[in-house]
């Protein structure tokens, strides 16, 4: 690892003068992506911002129609949270499933969305909602926020404050999970909220989460998984690595999408 | 180079490292507590996992300044004097390890587990949080086992 130096910010406005400040400096959270690649110099930044001494970036509040989520609130607190498993609990079992409970312990929605790991979990909840993403400058909606793999439309000196997340009625997340690593060879995210049916999928794609604008006009006529019978996703455009071929994930898609939705139907998405 | 201070096994200490310098490396190659294992170094194996105000957490992905004024338990702090602490009595009565590397990061996510989710763990629940604890020796079926005894034990 880099020699660094580090500041500990106590507001927002100072942990965003110090990233203007330093050019290559970088935010720290959980330290859950950003530690392990310090290890292996693939990054190397002259500060860091530490964020945990910022108050108020912590906490999920239910209103009546969304649920916003603070930065730093971590994979436990969200997944724990008898408020939101009571309103949407499709998207408490996200949290839930990365990882394993020490990553969970440490780990945050902003570092992970901000991360954007083409095969991390919360991307996929994200855009399958429609979330917000709140910054110190501005709201970011979830289909102008994804720019591929580990890029975001953050700027440099932008920092992630919450999540807002419409309450859709019906939700849920299956995860394929890769055997050894814990992360996603294929999840889906799916939704409905009124006439807004969205589709997810993260792992699969070269260029990270991506929705499926053909499952989703099926599901529009009758959200059941029998409306995806037949339908294949191209394997054009997804990752073919040593865990698996394009051909094996676009498999993966449909089988994927067809459990969510009939888990969204059954109990709004809890987690078995 | 800078001073970090924390509490350590409830004592009180000080070393000057480098901001590089991470939790594990302070409490093995500062304090000399060398029961916090490395395995991987990548985050994945658990060996190394302490209790950093009372949540477990792997101590090769943190700074040391990152626990300044915190709470740190490790595997030497979890005995009382000559008596070990049930989850470590357990281990050895159920044979819940072979070659010992991974086991203290073993109790500290066992007790830790317990203090999570109470004194009675059925093995589905026990299996799925052991994922981030990797043990190449044992097969894990007696770790489950020690683990079991040793939630009921904690009780009283
Ligand atoms: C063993 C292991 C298993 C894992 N398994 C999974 C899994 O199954 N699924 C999954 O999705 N993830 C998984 N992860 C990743 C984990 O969820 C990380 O915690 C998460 O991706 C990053 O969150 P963090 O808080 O640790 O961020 P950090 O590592 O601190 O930061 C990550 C990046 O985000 C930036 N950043 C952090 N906070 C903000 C903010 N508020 N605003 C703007 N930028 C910010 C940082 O500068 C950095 O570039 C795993 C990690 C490990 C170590
Ligand atoms: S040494 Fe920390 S997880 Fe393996
Ligand atoms: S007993 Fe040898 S690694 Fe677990």
């Amino acid at each position: 690892m880099y020699a660094f130096k580090f500041e500990r910010p106590t507001t927002v406005r100072q942990a965003v003068n110090l990233l203007a400040k330093n050019e290559e400096g970088k935010l720290l959270a959980g330290g859950h992506s950003l530690i392990p690649v310090m290890k292996l110099r693939l990054a190397s930044p002259s500060v860091l911002i530490d964020l945990s001494k910022v108050e108020g970036l912590s906490g999920v509040e239910v209103t009546p129609r969304s649920v916003v989520i603070g930065a730093m609130t971590k994979h436990k607190d969200v997944a724990n949270s008898k408020e939101l498993q009571a309103v949407m609990p499709g998207l408490a079992a996200v949290p839930g499933s990365i990882g394993d409970p020490h990553v969970r312990q440490v780990g945050t929605i902003g570092g992970s969305l901000a991360n954007n790991d083409p095969n991390a979990d919360y991307p996929a909840a994200t855009l399958g909602l429609g979330a917000t993403i709140i910054t110190s400058k501005r709201k970011i909606p979830a289909d102008a926020y994804f720019k591929g793999m580990f890029e975001t439309a953050l700027e440099p000196d932008e920092i992630i404050t919450k999540v807002s997340f419409p309450i859709a009625k019906k939700a849920a997340y299956q995860k394929f999970k890769h055997p050894a690593s814990g992360f996603a060879l294929v999840g889906v995210f799916v939704s409905k909220r009124g006439s807004e049916i969205r589709v997810a999928v993260t792992g699969a794609g070269a260029n990270g989460v991506f929705r499926v604008p053909s499952f989703e006009e099926a599901l529009k006529k009758r959200f059941s998984p029998k409306s995806l019978e037949g339908l294949t996703h191209t394997a054009a455009g997804l990752n073919s690595d040593i865990h698996a071929s394009a051909e094996y994930r676009a498999h993966l898609i449909g089988v994927m999408a067809r459990r969510a939705v009939a888990a969204a139907n059954e109990k709004g998405g809890a987690e078995d | 180079m800078l001073p970090v201070s924390m509490t350590v096994n409830g004592k009180a200490v000080t070393a000057t490292v480098d901001p590089r310098t991470l939790l594990v490396q302070y409490l093995r190659d500062n304090l000399r507590l060398t029961g916090t294992h490395v395995g991987c170094d990548t985050s994945q194996c658990g060996a190394c996992v302490v209790h950093v105000d009372g949540a477990a957490r792997k101590s090769c992905t943190m700074f040391a300044w990152q626990a300044e004024g915190a709470k740190v338990t490790t595997i030497e702090g979890v005995a009382n004097g000559e008596k070990l602490h049930p989850m470590q009595e357990a281990f050895r009565e159920h044979h819940g390890l072979q070659c010992g590397y991974c086991t203290p990061g073993m109790i500290m996510s066992a007790i830790d587990m317990v203090n999570r989710k109470g004194n009675d763990l059925d093995d589905n629940t026990i299996r799925h949080e052991l994922e981030g604890n990797l043990c190449r020796c044992t097969g894990y079926h007696n770790i489950v086992k020690a683990i079991s005894a040793g939630a009921r034990a904690m009780k009283g």
